[in-house]
């Protein structure tokens, strides 16, 4: 049975556009409002990734880093981010949701029983932004084992040899990191640049799905198009930040960048 | 899970970087790969490399000014009765600590690779301190990150940065201090690998800083191992190493040459930071039994809650308020070569107290950490028995703070 990642990257390419990925950190602001945010983009989004917060993320700019703060501080637990994605299922049965993390928390879970929830959540795919191959090769192998999506990284300082191991490694979909950045820096690459390299990762194996992340805003999303899919995240984590300083509703806020996002790319 | 003789601590690693199975390690972006591999590839040449190794044994001796003193301090042992108590004062090496090995030697690899730039994380200032000095005088520019709390209580250290040319960045987030300058130093890394080269400060982080710190440091030990030959024609029958441990780059500085003895002949001591004797908080993850967790790119015995968010931790002393430690510690904590302990603010202060009313000595409050122990064991013993205390900083950073605690200037 095909995944439905792969039906989702599918769907977009019938409609002639890539993908659209969202990044939202579960309990931000609170688990109630994260749900409703999460149930509330998917009307435009693709694929959804959920954060499960850590507070000493070394891969994540100042937005995402406020988000992850906030929910911890409002008291999401690991299983809360399971009961949300579990919920966020019943009702869009064929969105496919992504848990976006760090390793200490899935260590700390323990990585079978941390499956096996992800697996009852009817989670669909997990990327662990601190477990790069090779070392990730065991959980990797588990994952697939769950028919769960293990979604390898490549960046552009990933040596051709070692982009040729991880593609033949990597499940459904690999993330492309666009520059040399945390989360939600400033696009310091030109668009045409990112996609040169693109390409030379999507042409080792056209079957694979690639997305591109890091960076991406309402600004620059149209000229990334051309490729299977694209992650916005710090910009939406950004929306809700404004949202609750401004006392507006984050949920109609964010739903509406996601709408023009996905308007941008049409 | 077993240590190997006449293999230096830091080699004994499997293919992926862990020691003992489990600690260590590389958990990094995906993007740090590269430029971790490239420092792997290029350290592992530089350290055969006799004209690098001439290098740094040059810096050493004209920069640093190794080696520093082996003293016997009669008047507290005399005090305190029992065992004989000396100090290997590291704080004399130029900038007044151990963290200018590293810092040195990290210059001299990155001067080697080519690179402009250095970035560096600090807690009590010294690391920062020392890379800006190296900086300095390697003509690299440097950028120091350092929690905005300890920016707060280690001014003097500051202030030698910003005069050694070195860019301060204050890190906000979290509880201010080390954990989370670690973290945004790495961050930076992330963001501007390609010309920049990282330091760790201590022996924590991505298995290829473990190392090379810990290459660095060795250095402490292999000057004590000639003057302990020198003062007593042999190694004595009876030695405690006493060494605070925040990272753990001191401690392992000062015992590398000595974990192959027995541990009946030469024990090691490592002594962390019990925090306020009245806050259920601390910064001693080996002593009060932490779970083992991955911080900052390697697993270690962590400060953390069991959902494995980190813990914020507190001490007196900057340089030893972090959540982690040394791998290379954890192993030899599993393996029963070392034994680890920990002493209160309250215990160190005391210590700072009664070593400098004895002494012409002046340890900084981390090194009082290792003194408290000293000065609590020493009775036990004969004076056949030799406690020697790795002084490795100096109190000078430290005036704003003592001077609150204990009204002194």
């Amino acid at each position: 049975m095909a995944s439905l990642i792969n039906e989702a990257f599918k769907k977009a390419k019938n409609a002639n556009r890539p993908a659209l990925l969202t990044y939202t950190v579960a309990g931000d602001n609170t688990k109630k409002k994260s749900l409703e945010i999460l149930k509330s983009i998917s009307a435009h989004a693709d694929i959804c990734e959920l954060g499960f917060p850590h507070n000493t993320p070394i891969a994540d700019g100042g937005q995402i880093q406020t988000s992850a703060y906030r929910a911890i501080k409002n008291g999401i637990k690991i299983n809360d981010v399971f009961a949300i994605a579990k919920k966020f299922k019943l009702s869009k049965k064929t969105t496919p949701i992504i848990l976006m993390g760090y390793y200490n928390m899935i260590y700390q879970y323990g990585e079978n029983k941390f499956l096996k929830k992800c697996k009852n959540s009817k989670i669909d795919g997990l990327i662990v932004v601190d477990l790069p191959y090779p070392e990730n090769r065991s959980f990797s192998k588990k994952c697939k084992r769950q028919t769960i999506n293990f979604i390898q990284l490549v960046s552009p300082t990933t040596s051709s040899i070692r982009l040729k191991r991880i593609i033949k490694d990597s499940h459904d979909m690999i993330y492309y990191i666009s520059m040399l950045s945390t989360t939600g820096g400033k696009l310091k690459v030109s668009s045409k640049k990112i996609l040169e390299n693109y390409f030379k990762i999507k042409n080792k194996n056209k079957s694979k799905n690639v997305v591109i992340g890091f960076g991406i805003t309402e600004k620059t999303i149209k000229s990334l198009k051309k490729a299977d899919g694209l992650v916005v995240g710090s910009a939406i984590c950004k929306e809700i930040s404004k949202s609750i300083k401004n006392r507006q509703n984050a949920v109609t806020n964010v739903t509406n960048v996601v709408k023009r996002l996905k308007n941008k790319i049409r | 899970m077993k240590l190997k003789k006449g293999v230096p601590l830091i080699d004994q690693h499997d293919q992926y970087g862990f020691w003992g199975g489990k600690f260590g390690g590389s958990f990094i972006p995906e993007t740090l790969k590269k430029p971790v591999e490239d420092l792997t590839e290029e350290f592992k040449k530089l350290r055969k490399n006799k004209k690098f190794i001439k290098k740094r044994d040059y810096y050493f001796k004209n920069y640093i000014g190794s080696p520093t003193s082996f003293l016997k301090l009669e008047n507290l042992s005399n005090h305190l009765g029992g065992a004989q108590i000396w100090a290997k004062v590291v704080s004399e090496a130029n900038g007044g600590a151990h963290k200018i090995y590293n810092a040195t030697v990290h210059a001299l690899v990155c001067k080697a690779m080519g690179k402009k730039y250095i970035v560096g994380d600090t807690g009590a200032g010294y690391a920062g301190k020392m890379l800006s000095m190296a900086a300095k005088k390697f003509g690299l520019k440097c950028k120091i990150f350092m929690g905005a709390k300890d920016i707060k209580r280690q001014k003097p250290n500051c202030d030698a940065m910003k005069k050694n040319g070195a860019e301060i960045v204050p890190v906000y987030s979290g509880s201010q201090t080390l954990v989370d300058a670690v973290s945004e130093c790495m961050r930076y890394w992330v963001s501007n690998c390609d010309n920049t080269h990282m330091c760790v400060g201590s022996t924590v982080g991505p298995n290829i800083f473990v190392k090379i710190c810990g290459w660095s440091t060795a250095q402490i030990s292999r000057e004590l191992k000639a003057q302990l030959k020198s003062e007593f024609k042999k190694i004595p029958k009876k030695i405690k190493l006493i060494n605070c441990v925040g990272g753990g780059s001191s401690a392992y500085g000062f015992w590398s040459e000595f974990i192959d003895f027995d541990k009946k002949q030469i024990e090691l001591i490592g002594v962390e930071a019990g925090g306020p004797k009245k806050s259920k908080l601390h910064a001693a993850p080996l002593s009060r039994n932490a779970k083992i967790g991955i911080l900052h790119g390697a697993a270690s015995y962590v400060c953390q809650d069991n959902e494995g968010q980190i813990n914020e931790t507190e001490s007196i002393s900057a340089g030893l308020d972090y959540p982690g430690v040394s791998p290379i510690h954890c192993f030899l904590k599993d393996t029963k070569r070392a034994r680890y302990t920990y002493a209160t603010d309250e215990e160190a202060l005391n210590a700072h107290v009664m070593v400098t009313k004895f002494e012409n000595l002046n340890p900084s409050l981390e090194p009082s950490h290792a003194f408290a122990e000293a000065i609590k064991i020493a009775p036990k013993f004969s004076k056949d028995t030799i406690i020697i205390v790795n002084s490795c900083g100096d109190a000078q950073k430290d005036r704003d703070i003592l001077k609150e605690r204990l009204g002194k200037i």
